[in-house]
């Protein structure tokens, strides 16, 4: 279980994160949402140890992050940042390749090929596996990325903004990956995520953060009403319900 | 398949250098060679194919490794300070300790190029405008500001013609005796290609490297000694060879990508096989005198240079 108590984080004098204490539900997603410099990837970074904290502590199965070997808890946990200035030309199963490392450091043993294949196979990137990864669409190129962290094979999922310049059917798709992850594999995925409506479709849980502190939290069903959202995003939101889920209108 | 195409092309390369010179070797001779025949090639051709293709190899793999850790295909010893550097802590060692060894000396001129290449990090640490081309012309502009120290302290000194002798590459005056050094390069070239897989992954970028339990920061480290390492022997062996460490993993990144495990034999390969090429011509072109090597991978690798940087747009940028 990932568990965090009294995180705080500056940035010289500013405060961007403030007291957050969070408990993630396993083996759901969880969505971080809030307005711009709500402090959500600076949250997401801490968990996932890319970022230091100036107090509070990030428990991971019960046990503090700093006192986890950092290869150990490449194998429990993994971290996926927006990637939009990626320089090396690597190729596609070189990339998933690099998700056995924790196990193996670059020497991989039959079982790594299997799990490369499997994850490769899952994405639906097998006639793409020898190709460059600049030769690839934006979300070919995520889904690369994808595959490579289900190669990695940890039970802890995180992900910055993984919609980011995707049109809306690659958007939809990873949506429909991450959740089939939770569902056939029992994964814990947690997301920051700008467009609240497909926090609504695919998460089940929502983590609501405003100037640096969690103003609401709970399941979807809970947080997706005009009040809650009023509270984390400073407007009036319209609810509309389709097809049992539940959409928030804001474009006028 | 491409690896036994390069190593072929290296060793009819280094062939050949071994029986081009002044002195007439024909390679009909190889069978009976006489004693000065033997003499010739131990104590000049051979020495010199085998530091042609050691600088070679060194100083590619050098650019590789740096292009790899800033993530920009035009940081190399040569756009990054580590040469100029190297050559300062020479002109210390010849100014503070004249009758130092050579290998006092190497380690003099590591020190300070381990110190320029770190300042240059700190540097592009500080650096926010990260265009791809900014950041090597800083780092030339830093090279710059080392070398004119340099040549002020030389210049005081009487020191200038000396310095001047590692500035200019120059394979002719490798001979049996002063050239072993180099050998201290070669288990250098085992330890990158153990950390290979490690500098590709932090290639990807720190948050990559970290969430697959690197220690990002200590590769890069290891990354930059092997390179002050390297460039501080070749240097005092045989001077500076500017831009190979540009081209040569460029051009092998253009057809093989960036996967080190794969790329970094290639290189070194190629960089050796370069130098070989370029080093035979400049025997031959004027013989029975020689043009330097530096000119020769000058004038060669900024024409290469120029055409990287005018198709970056398909490639680099």
């Amino acid at each position: 279980m990932i568990e965090t108590k009294q995180i705080t984080k500056r940035y010289q004098n500013k405060t961007v994160l403030n007291a957050i204490d969070l408990e993630v539900p396993e083996k759901q997603i969880t969505a971080f949402i809030g307005a711009n410099g709500a402090g959500k990837s600076t949250l997401l970074g801490i968990v996932s140890r890319l970022l230091k904290k100036e107090g509070g502590e990030v428990l991971i199965d019960d046990m503090d992050i700093n006192e986890w070997k950092s290869k150990a808890l490449s194998k429990k946990l993994a971290i996926l940042k927006q990637n939009n200035q990626m320089t090396a030309r690597l190729t596609v199963e070189d990339l998933v390749s690099f998700g056995r490392f924790p196990y193996s450091q670059g020497r991989l043993t039959k079982d790594d090929h299997e799990k490369v294949d499997e994850a490769l196979a899952y994405m639906g990137l097998e006639p793409l596996r020898k190709n460059y990864l600049d030769a690839l669409s934006g979300g070919q190129q995520q889904r690369a990325y994808i595959a490579m962290i289900i190669a990695q094979d940890t039970d802890y999922v995180l992900l910055d903004e993984p919609l980011n310049n995707l049109d809306m059917k690659n958007a939809v798709q990873m949506m429909k990956t991450l959740r089939r992850l939770v569902d056939d594999f029992g994964k814990t995925i947690i997301l920051v995520l700008h467009d609240i409506n497909f926090a609504s479709c695919y998460a089940d849980y929502m983590v609501g953060l405003k100037n640096g502190e969690i103003v609401a939290q709970g399941s979807t069903e809970e947080i997706m009403t005009s009040d809650k959202l009023k509270d984390i995003y400073d407007m009036h939101l319209d609810i509309t319900e389709i097809n049992q889920c539940k959409y928030c209108l804001y474009f006028k | 398949m491409r690896k036994w195409i390069f190593v072929i092309m290296t060793i009819l390369l280094a062939i050949l250098s071994v029986f081009v010179g002044v002195e007439n070797v024909p390679l009909s001779d190889a069978l009976h060679l006489t004693k000065e025949q033997v003499d010739i090639l131990m104590i000049s051709r051979f020495p010199r194919t085998v530091s042609i293709i050691i600088a070679g190899a060194g100083m590619s793999i050098c650019g590789l490794i740096m292009q790899q850790l800033t993530r920009n295909r035009f940081v190399s010893p040569t756009t990054a300070g580590t040469l100029d550097a190297a050559r300062l802590g020479v002109l210390v060692a010849i100014m503070v300790f004249p009758h130092a060894t050579t290998i006092t000396k190497m380690l003099i001129a590591f020190v300070f190029s381990v110190a320029g290449t770190f300042i240059f990090i700190q540097l592009l640490n500080r650096i926010k405008f990260k265009d791809t081309i900014f950041i090597p012309l800083v780092g030339l502009m830093f090279g710059s500001i080392i070398s004119s120290i340099t040549t002020f302290f030389a210049y005081k000194n009487n020191l200038v013609q000396n310095i001047n002798a590692w500035l200019q590459g120059d394979f002719s005056a490798v001979l049996r005796g002063r050239y072993e050094m180099l050998y201290i390069t070669i288990p250098l070239f085992l330890i990158a290609y153990i950390y290979a897989n490690r500098f590709t992954v932090v290639g990807m970028g720190e948050s990559f490297a970290v969430n697959l339990g690197l220690n990002y920061k200590v590769i890069v480290a290891i990354g930059l000694t092997l390179v002050a390492l390297m460039t501080s022997s070749v240097i005092l062996t045989v001077g500076t060879i500017p831009f190979l460490g540009l081209i040569v993993p460029n051009i092998i990144s253009i057809y093989v990508g960036d996967n080190l495990r794969q790329t970094l034999p290639l290189t070194a390969l190629f960089g050796a096989s370069f130098v070989l090429a370029c080093d035979i011509l400049g025997r031959l072109i004027i013989f029975p005198y020689e043009i330097s090597i530096s000119l020769m991978v000058g004038v060669l690798g900024s024409g290469i240079f120029i055409i990287l940087l005018l198709r970056r747009e398909k490639y680099a940028a």
